[in-house]
Order: C-alpha cells, then structure tokens, then sequence
C-alpha cells in the first residue's frame, strides 16, 4: 500500500515536473503559449469544406473543417470496406473454385502491399492520368464529368413538394419497424414467419415513388458547366477524397475478408448439420444459425481494423486531403508555430474518435455476445 | 531508496534542461560542425549536387557561419526539412542555424521564439502557368486551381491576393515542394504559386520546361534569410556578420580570386575586413581572420549569387533587388568598424 501510494506520489510529481520544466522553457524562448490562437483569424484556404469556409474564419474554423473531412473520409472507408470486405470473406469460402481463388489473390495482393503505396498508387498512377478540365471524360451525356480535377455529378435541388418525398421516405421507414414488431410477435404466438425482407424492400421503395410521381417529380437537376478553368456547380468530390476512400477501403476490405472468413468458419459443421437435420433450407440456416454465432467471433477484430482505418487516414498528409493531420498538424501548426498545443489536440482528437467507435462496438458486441440460459 | 534515485533523476533532468538554452557557440565549436537547416532540395538554394554536395545560395550563408568559426567551410552538416518542419527543428535546437528560403514576417520573428538576422534574397512571389492557357495577367485567374505549400506565407498570400481581387479559387497544398511541382505538371493545378526564384528553379524539373510561363505579377514582398534562436544575442550576431561580411567584400571589391592582393591592400576599409586592422572578429568571439576565411572559401555575395542563381547558374535570375544598393538594388551591409 505504501509502496503504491509513493509510486502514485512519484508519478504525480514527474508529470507535473514536465509540465512545469515545458511551460518554463517555452516562456525562457519567447515561445507563445496557450490556447488563444483558436480564435484568431486563419487567412488560408480549404479546397474541401462541409461546414461554411472561408479565408476570414478562425483556426478554431478551420480546425472544425479538418476534422469533418477526417471523418467524412473514416466513414465513406468504414462503409465501403465493410461491404467489399463481407462480399469478399464470403466468396472466399464458395465451392465455386475460381470464386475462391479471385478472392484470395484479391486478399493477398491487397493486405501485403502497404498503405501508402496504394494511396499514392491511386492518386498519382490512375487519378492524376485523367484528362485535363477541357477533354474531360463525360458520363451520362454531359450530366456529369469526370477529369483530373474530380468526379462532378449533377446536384439534386429541392422545389416546392420535396417535402412530401423525404416525409414519405420516413412513413415508409416507420411501417417497416411496424411491420417487424408484428410479425415477431405472430411468429411467436403462431409460429408463422412473414416475409419481412421482402415486403419490407418493397415498401422502402415504392411509397417515395409514388409521392414522387404524384408530387410531379419536385426536384430539379443542378448540371455542373465548365466555366473558365473549372467545372463548377453540381456535386463534387476531389481527386484526393476519391483515392483515399478507394485505397482505404481496398485495404482494409482484404483484412475484413479474413475475419469474416474466420468467423464463419468458426461455427462448427455441427451447426449445419443440425440444421438441415431439422429441415432449414440453406438461405435461413445461414442467416438464423450461422451468421449470428459467426458476428461473436468477427466483431472485436472488425472493430480494430475501423479503428485502424480511421487512424490511417491521416496518411492523407501524403497528398493535398485537407484532413486533421494536414490542415491542423500541418498548416495551422506552422502558422502559429504553437507545435505541442496544436499536436496535443491533434492527439487527443484522434484518441476520442477512436474511443467512441470503440464503445459503440463493444456495446454493439455486447449485445451480440453469447446468452446462456 | 526511490526517493534518492528519483532526486538524482530530477537534478540530472533540471540541469539538462538549463543546458539546452546555453550559449550556441560553445555547442558548435565543441561538436566541431555547424548543423545547418536547409530546404528538401531546391535548386539555387539548397541543393545537393551530383558529388552529393550541397550547393546554393542559402548553403553559401551556412558555410561562411563555418568558415567564420572554424576556418573551415566545410564543417557544416545539413539537415533538410520541409516547410512545415524549419521552425520546430531550429526552436527545438536540432539544427543550429535556418538557412532555407524562409520569409521573414512579423509573426515569426516574435511568437515562435526565433530571430532573423538579415535577408540574403529578396523575393516575391509569382505565379507559373502553362504557356498554352495563353494568360497574361494573374488577374485572369478567376476560378482556378492554385498549387501551393502547406505552411508557408504563399498560403497565405494568394488567399490574400485573391480574396483583395474578388476572384474565386481552389487551393491545393502539399506538405513537399516535389509533391506540389508534381501535382502541377500532372495537371491537377492551373497554377502553381511560390516565391518567384523558386518558381524559375521548379520550372526546371517539370518535363517539358518551356511549356509554362511565369506571369509578370509580383504579389508579396518575402525577405528570405537566416533564421536563429531567440535569446543567444552573440550567435545571431555571428550569423548576421557572416552574412555582411560577404555583401561588404562585394562592394569592396574583395572577392574569392583576387583576395591574395587585398590582404596587402592600404585601403584602410579593406584592412579592417580582412582582419589587418582592429579585432572585429575577437569581439564577435571568433578569429579576426573570420571574412579574410568567408572571402577566400565561400566568396563575396555577388559570386555566391552568379554562381548559384544568376548569371553562371542554369536559373540564370537577374540581380534585381538583390544588386548592391551602389548599383540599383537594395542589397545593403552595416560597416565593418
């Protein structure tokens, strides 16, 4: 106890000692300090921004900015690579043998060669080399283009009525859960089971459809023009948002084809066996009896790669994705030259994104973990 | 027992810690080298040439402070670093002196702890764009993509520029001066912006040089020179007289081929720069043969400028501002006495 409690005692005193031995020094090379900079005026540009920009806004602004984009690209990267990363663990394990071996040349390839030669590999091997703004490759006749400074695509633009669309969508959205409640409960009392998937995929649908055509289509197409230089108008995204989605996603996607794989494999043939025993058909035997049992064993591992994949986008500093790394450990952290205030929130940024994906995770596994009764 | 070894440790760690702010010159002459701060690689500047050596204008002010102390111009040690790594590097005490095409502006001189102490190019920034956009002024600019830097005044200077202009843009900034030329003559800029020099330096590494043209605008006034700690008042003088030794030899006329005569100059100036005369070295705390050894090994300035950026060099810059003030410029050195 005692010994603890100096041990405790110590470390309280070495970490104040470093706190105290910086903040002198700082002071003794006329170095500023604080956390006053924040407010002050950036006096930079952003090429992305989803909340309102510009060269007027504080670095508090600009800081906010980064960290949209870092995680805008974490989540399209977690979306993606968690559907090619499933589709792929899947097909890995097919009987179909050609299946199988595409998949496991697409894991090898992919998870053995690093990070940072893929996104460089995608921004200036294959997204650098399209055309210039002038010949730009068009898609769709000329509602979009595609050239080496992004992807533009025409922008939807509400009118009067698109209201009535987007209440429509969320009636369809609470029917469905409707839907689920009840036929949990007949399936219960009954034992017969309704078609939910498909019912429900028809609903999601067809009520928005309809309010659409009724409504008279209430949305106008904005149609990105080039003007000077640029395309502008419509919906944009940047050739460095592009490649590190891309490079992100394909990454991870190998190594969560892997857990996927072991986690399905996990479940014993036993299971299956049973099952059919029991007369299940396949497509219910696998998503009653083995992908429930299978989650427990993918989930913790998956989590590690999202957080992995969050982290690793901060390799984005690479090429010119405006992201925390870049804007805030990068120019805000030249601009003010205040290296351990900024690198400290920079860190500490990190840490909390993680942490939060962390516990939604842990609680998401939580729920799935084995229940005994 | 802990408490004992924890006092040791806290004595040797407090002691290290008022050790780092000690005295530049002592550090320097007792490792026996200057670690000298310089750029990634920019051509005229700082550059290592095919032997592997560094060469430039801003290498030139590195081995004079050698010269100056050890009479010696080769004990210098280069560490390069980006734009976004200088100040920590040099606040931090990893390299000695700065001498990479740094701007001199008011926030850098006071809140970062650092001093500049002089200005061996005066520049200003430009802007390169491809001959076949057949533009001529930068205010044709509206709605282009800009190249840029991260962490530099260029930053910030074109957000002025096209903010003062009302002209939209995008800016694309990468942390490596290879990475920007690179995205450039990709074509995913229309413009790439920097200081002017660098501007004609970069053009030389894209594929084909003559396709792009560097527009008439000068939009900022960036004062590049060396850069120190805050606080060691007889380093920075050191670097700062380094640097004045040089320009004064080139208005002297002293230069690197004709410096056996002027040692038996009667030129009473010429005198007190070489050292005959008086003990200007001994009170800057190096040998009074300090210039006499910055002359013969680096050169005056006006050879350091012709063989890195001007006439003798690929870049081929005009003297412009930088001429002596006696001949148009503004390029102007205190007196030795």
């Amino acid at each position: 106890m005692f010994f603890q409690a100096l041990v405790l005692g110590s470390f309280g005193l070495f970490v104040w000692f470093i706190v105290d031995n910086t903040i002198t020094n700082l002071e003794k090379q006329n170095i500023a300090s604080g956390f006053d900079f924040m407010s002050t005026t950036a006096g930079f540009g952003i090429v992305q921004s989803l909340i309102d920009y510009s060269e007027e806004a504080s670095y508090g602004r600009a800081f906010l900015v980064a960290l949209l984009n870092t995680l805008l690209v974490s989540a399209l990267g977690i979306f993606f690579a968690t559907i090619i990363g499933f589709l792929i663990g899947i097909a890995r394990l097919s009987p179909n043998w050609l299946l199988s071996r595409l998949a496991a040349v697409y894991i090898e390839t992919f998870r053995n060669i690093p990070l940072l030669l893929q996104i460089l590999f995608w921004y200036i091997a294959v997204l650098s080399n399209l055309p210039g703004p002038r010949n730009s490759l068009m898609l769709w006749g000329d509602a979009g283009a595609l050239n080496s400074r992004g992807l533009y695509l025409p922008a939807p633009v509400p009118q009067d009525g698109a209201g009535f669309v987007v209440a429509a969508l969320l009636v369809a959205v609470a029917i469905i859960f409707g839907l689920r409640h009840w036929a949990r409960r007949r399936q219960l009392e009954t034992g017969q089971q309704f078609p939910l998937f498909r019912v429900g995929c028809g609903i999601l649908i067809s009520l928005p459809l309809v309010v659409l055509l009724l409504t008279g289509i209430p949305y106008t197409a904005e149609i990105p023009e080039l003007r000077g230089f640029n395309y502008r108008g419509g919906i944009r995204l940047i050739p460095e948002l592009m490649a590190l989605v891309i490079a992100l996603a394909i990454y991870t996607a190998a190594f969560i084809a892997e857990i996927v794989r072991a986690g399905i494999q996990s479940v014993s043939w036993g299971q299956s066996e049973a099952a059919m025993a029991l007369g299940l058909r396949p497509g219910v035997t696998l998503r009653l009896i083995i992908i429930p049992q299978a989650m427990r064993v993918i989930i913790p591992p998956l989590t590690s790669q999202y957080l992995n994949l969050t982290k690793n986008s901060s390799l984005a500093a690479a090429m010119a994705y405006p992201e925390l790394t870049s804007v805030f450990a990068g120019t805000v952290l030249n601009q003010t030259g205040q290296a351990i205030e900024v690198l400290g929130i920079t860190m500490a940024v990190y840490l909390s994104i993680s942490l939060l994906t962390s516990l939604a995770m842990n609680w998401y596994n939580a729920r799935n973990a084995l229940v005994e009764r | 027992m802990k408490f004992r070894y924890l006092m040791t440790a806290f004595l040797g760690a407090s002691c290290f810690a008022s050790a780092a702010m000690a005295a530049t010159l002592e550090d320097v002459k007792s490792k026996g080298y200057v670690q000298c701060g310089v750029s990634q690689g920019l051509p005229g500047f700082s550059n290592p040439d095919d032997a592997g050596d560094w060469q430039g204008i801003d290498v030139d002010v590195c081995r004079a402070v050698a010269a100056a102390i050890f009479g010696d111009a080769d004990k210098v040690k280069y560490t390069p670093l980006s734009a976004k790594e200088r100040f920590t590097a040099l606040q931090s005490g990893e390299v000695d002196l700065l001498s990479r095409n740094t701007t001199w502006t008011a926030t850098r001189d006071t809140a970062l702890g650092l001093d500049f102490t002089g200005v061996n190019y005066y520049d200003g920034q430009g802007f390169l764009v491809r001959r076949s956009l057949g533009i001529k002024s930068a205010l044709e600019l509206n709605g282009a993509a800009v190249c840029t830097n991260t962490g530099t005044t260029t930053e910030l200077n074109v957000a002025d520029y096209f903010r003062a202009n009302d002209m939209e843009y995008e800016v694309v900034a990468f942390e490596k001066a290879d990475e920007v030329v690179a995205a450039y003559d990709a074509g995913r800029c229309d413009v790439y912006t920097t200081d002017q020099s660098a501007l004609y330096a970069n053009r030389l590494k894209m594929e084909n040089a003559d396709e792009h043209v560097v527009l008439p605008e000068i939009i900022s006034k960036e004062p590049l020179g060396p850069v120190v700690r805050q606080g060691d008042d007889q380093w920075a003088d050191i670097v700062a007289w380094s640097l004045h030794a040089m320009v004064n030899a080139e208005e002297l006329g002293v230069s690197s081929a004709n410096i056996a005569d002027m040692r038996k100059s009667t030129n009473p100036a010429i005198r007190r720069l070489l050292g005959i005369e008086g003990t200007f070295g001994e009170n800057l705390g190096v040998s009074n043969m300090w210039a006499d050894h910055i002359v013969s090994q680096v050169g005056n300035y006006g050879e350091s400028f012709d063989r890195n950026v001007g006439k003798d060099s690929p870049l081929e810059i005009t003297r412009g501002l930088n001429a002596l003030w006696s001949n148009g410029g503004i390029m102007y050195a205190p007196p030795i006495r």
